[in-house]
């Protein structure tokens, strides 16, 4: 029931924050000039006085600004997002399009820079002045300090352009034929650049903390009775060390959720992959508000989601938090 | 100037005044061509995801790539700027100027089996002369007569030569009045992206927004033999970086509207890609530093051509575009037959713009004059002018302050409002000066927001010679009074142009007969193919 009720009351502020955060970005996009009749008419390379007016009375933009607010948080309450100017479509169409391909790209990145995280982290954590211990602090700083679209060009010059193993852009190879595993091949090959771009910046994170955690916790006195009671270095580590050692980087996974959504915003633009990083970007661009902030919507749900899940995974992982239940 | 020009213009004299175009002068020898056959061509689409499919309603590069594939016109255009026969076998021009004949090809048929009739055609005018954001295209054209199934007969209430080339394919698309003419509003119809039913030599099999446009050959087209290829893969990649990779390893066979000098020098020697920026006539984009002439010191003549010799070109093309772009000096297009070169061309002199500026009565003091805002555009490409500019002009004790702008929306506000002193700028021809040119010039064009006449200038010969030609329909007359006009604002420089923005198209060697014609890739692919 305890976790019924804190999942109730967590569920709660978080539809409150989601309002707010549509509230003050409507109101943010309001405020600067110029609007997205503009970016239409840049897309048709002009457009005259008349047909300007046009368009922003068929969006009602041309109305005052608290009727447009309150035409669109009716709409929200209501559950529809709205519908996009600058793509002619519905926007919860548009984005559930997209979210897939994004779901895929950040869930993959954030398991992969967590598992590799973990096992460098303990690696480095059982030799803490050995040469590997070095050689992945110096790979996960670089990593985290390079800027994410430069690692991602940096991959696609090594492994698209000088070794030919993976395809530069996009989700699918829309000439292939065949069945399902074909394309399920054809999507991973795809997939490998943008997952181990994006997975780069967390990969120091988590190895870092996972190192310094794992040091700790091998210092501590229930190791040593481990220890003492002649269990193997192996056996410590990852039977009694490794649980304790995980659960701070576990509540990191979860408070770094929202960077990796956001860091996916620049991987799909440099591999042109078809998720909601694309259309975020296309769509601040063009100044189309209904979108972003339908997109804002689902990256927020997104993170709420994620952070639920980690609190799952602690209980997990961490036996006092069940009991505490 | 240029290689070319003075064949292009001999060309030019058959241009209106051929009255009649005869179809057999246009059979395709190469048609039967079987060794030409298949294949899967694999492009980007140009400016990213479209808003819409069809042309009608929706300008701009990134619709007309693939709405020249969906949808036929009644003319194309090759290289030199002569209309060809397309969906119109051949037309007249009556000899008032008034009436303009299209006889279209029989066999023709929509991509669901339905003849193309004229009934499409005088729908097809009446959407684009409502929808279309090029108002001056249509706007002389009063009614449309169909005599016969065949025979769609213009009518106009003045001379309009300016129609001949709103009659291509980015521009005048012909769309099928029993799936558009059903009541809804055609801008937002939902046939203008999913279930296309189009008139052209590709048909629609996938519209992905973010992702791709693939196109397949229309077995029914009118012409035997054509389209050479099977299909065509659109990818939509929005970074440049990523594309001049995949341009590299051959992900993708060719690329258009290309202009970012980086990309352009690197990948100009790469063995097996080919770059020209031969086909950018039509679209016709033009870099310029625009100036407003309503504003303070800017006012004067003197003060504007004082800013012209201030600023060196040859650095700007040389260092700043690295070579990629032509030099350009007027509002017209370098490739366009009206263009005349023979203009001020303010070569660098910065004693000249010091010597104006006294002139102009604004001496330095203290090393400055006065200051003048720069808006930097929030789309990319210009900041290294801009910056420019600023340091060069402060030689001259002009102090320029860059206002930089995030995004398009908030420049466009700025500079279509005309609340600014100076700004970078591209501006496209789209064909004939009449729809992308006299919209900068005429003085019953002053603020009427973005690509307007926003430099609030007013030379009333000026606004009598582009409304001469306009009705012009001698090309020889037309160009003379083009050629005054050019010459009148470069000396007044509302605006100082700098070059043709570096458009490029590449394609790799596997490319044959890439769409090199004035409209780049906002032409028909039926003649594109692959080699082996």
């Amino acid at each position: 029931m305890h976790l019924l009720r804190t999942t109730a009351i967590r569920l709660f502020y978080a539809v409150i924050l989601l309002m707010a955060v549509l509230l003050l970005n409507f109101t943010m996009m309001h405020l600067a000039p110029g609007d997205v009749a503009d970016t239409i008419a840049q897309s048709m390379g002009g457009a005259d006085e008349k047909v300007l007016a046009r368009i922003r009375a068929d969006y009602g933009l041309d109305q005052p600004f608290l009727v447009q607010l309150a035409r669109y948080m009716g709409g929200v309450l209501s559950f529809d997002l709205g519908y996009s100017y600058y793509h002619n479509a519905p926007v919860t169409q548009l984005i559930l399009q997209r979210l897939p391909a994004t779901l895929l790209l950040v869930f993959t990145a954030q398991i992969l820079a967590l598992i590799l995280g973990v096992i460098l982290g303990v690696i480095s954590a059982r030799r803490p002045n050995g040469i590997l211990s070095h050689f992945v602090t110096f790979f996960a700083l670089f990593g985290y300090s390079a800027p994410v679209f430069w690692t991602g060009i940096l991959l696609l010059i090594a492994f698209s352009l000088k070794i030919q193993w993976f395809p530069v852009s996009g989700m699918r190879d829309v000439t292939i034929v065949g069945g399902f595993w074909t394309h399920a091949l054809d999507i991973a090959r795809h997939m490998v650049l943008p997952t181990l771009t994006l997975s780069s910046i967390f990969l120091a994170l988590y190895s870092r903390l996972s190192r310094a955690t794992m040091m700790e916790t091998l210092g501590s006195d229930y190791v040593r009775t481990a220890k003492a009671k002649g269990l193997t270095q192996r056996q410590v580590i990852y039977k009694h060390a490794l649980k304790n050692a995980l659960s701070p980087v576990i509540t990191l996974a979860g408070l770094q959720f929202s960077a990796v959504v956001s860091g996916a915003v620049l991987v799909e633009t440099v591999f042109a992959w078809p998720g909601l990083g694309t259309l975020a970007f296309e769509s601040i661009l063009v100044r189309d508000t209904p979108t972003i902030l339908g997109i804002l919507f689902f990256s927020a749900l997104m993170v709420i989601i994620g952070n639920l899940l980690t609190d799952f995974a602690l209980r997990l992982v961490d036996p006092r938090l069940r009991a505490r239940a | 100037m240029q290689p070319g020009v003075l064949d292009v213009n001999l060309k030019m004299r058959s241009f209106l005044a051929a009255a009649m175009v005869s179809a057999l002068a246009f059979a395709p020898a190469s048609a039967q061509d079987t060794s030409k056959q298949g294949g899967t061509l694999v492009v980007s689409l140009p400016g990213g995801t479209p808003r819409s499919l069809n042309p009608a309603v929706q300008s701009g590069v990134a619709t007309g790539f693939p709405g020249t594939q969906l949808f036929t016109a009644p003319l194309r255009y090759d290289e030199d700027w002569t209309p060809q026969p397309y969906l119109a076998k051949s037309w007249e021009v009556s000899k008032d100027g008034l009436k303009i004949t299209l006889n279209l090809q029989e066999n023709a048929t929509f991509h669901d089996g339905k003849p193309i009739t004229s009934e499409d055609v005088a729908f097809s005018v009446e959407v684009i002369k409502e929808y279309h954001p090029f108002k001056s295209m249509f706007e002389p054209v009063t009614s449309v007569d169909t005599p016969d199934e065949h025979t769609a007969v213009l009518n106009l209430s003045r001379p309009h030569p300016a129609l001949m080339l709103a009659m291509s394919g980015q521009l005048m698309p012909i769309i099928p009045k029993h799936i558009y003419g059903d009541g809804q509003d055609p801008k937002s119809h939902p046939r203008n992206n999913q279930d296309v039913v189009g008139s052209g030599p590709f048909k629609l099999v996938e519209f992905k927004p973010g992702e791709h446009v693939i196109l397949e050959r229309y077995e029914g087209y009118w012409e035997e033999g054509l389209p050479y290829l099977d299909r065509i893969v659109a990818r939509i990649i929005n970074d440049s970086s990523a594309r001049a990779i995949a341009l590299q390893n051959g992900e993708i066979q060719m690329s258009t509207f290309e202009n970012e000098p980086t990309i352009l020098s690197r990948l100009k020697d790469v063995e097996g890609l080919t770059l020209t920026t031969d086909g950018y006539g039509g679209v016709g984009p033009i870099d310029w530093l625009a100036m407003n002439t309503t504003r303070g010191p800017l006012q004067d003549v003197k003060v504007r051509q004082a800013i012209a010799y201030a600023i060196d070109k040859n650095f700007m093309l040389k260092a700043l575009l690295r070579g990629t772009a032509t030099e350009a000096r007027t509002g017209i297009h370098p490739d366009s037959p009206f263009y005349n070169p023979d203009v001020n061309t303010y070569e660098f002199d910065l004693d000249k713009a010091n010597a104006l500026l006294d002139e102009a009565g604004y001496p330095m003091k203290d090393g400055n004059r006065f200051e003048l805002n720069i808006e930097l555009p929030g789309f990319p490409g210009y900041k290294p002018q801009t910056e420019y500019v600023k340091a060069a002009l402060a030689k001259a004790g002009i102090t320029v302050n860059v206002r930089s702008h995030p995004d398009f929306p908030s420049w466009a506000e700025a500079v279509g409002s005309m609340q600014f002193d100076l700004s970078f700028d591209s501006v496209y021809n789209w064909g004939d000066p009449v729809i992308g040119v006299n919209r900068t010039y005429l003085s019953s064009n002053i603020d009427k927001g973005v690509w307007s006449n926003t430099q609030g200038y007013s030379n009333a010969r000026v606004d009598e010679l582009l409304n001469m030609a306009a009705t012009e329909n001698d090309p020889e007359k037309r160009k003379a009074l083009y050629k005054e006009f050019q010459e009148i604002v470069a000396d007044e420089v509302p605006i100082y142009v700098t070059n043709a923005v570096p458009m490029h198209t590449i394609y790799s060697d596997k490319v044959g007969n890439p769409p090199l014609g004035i409209w780049a890739s906002s032409s028909p692919y039926d003649k594109v193919y692959l080699k082996d």
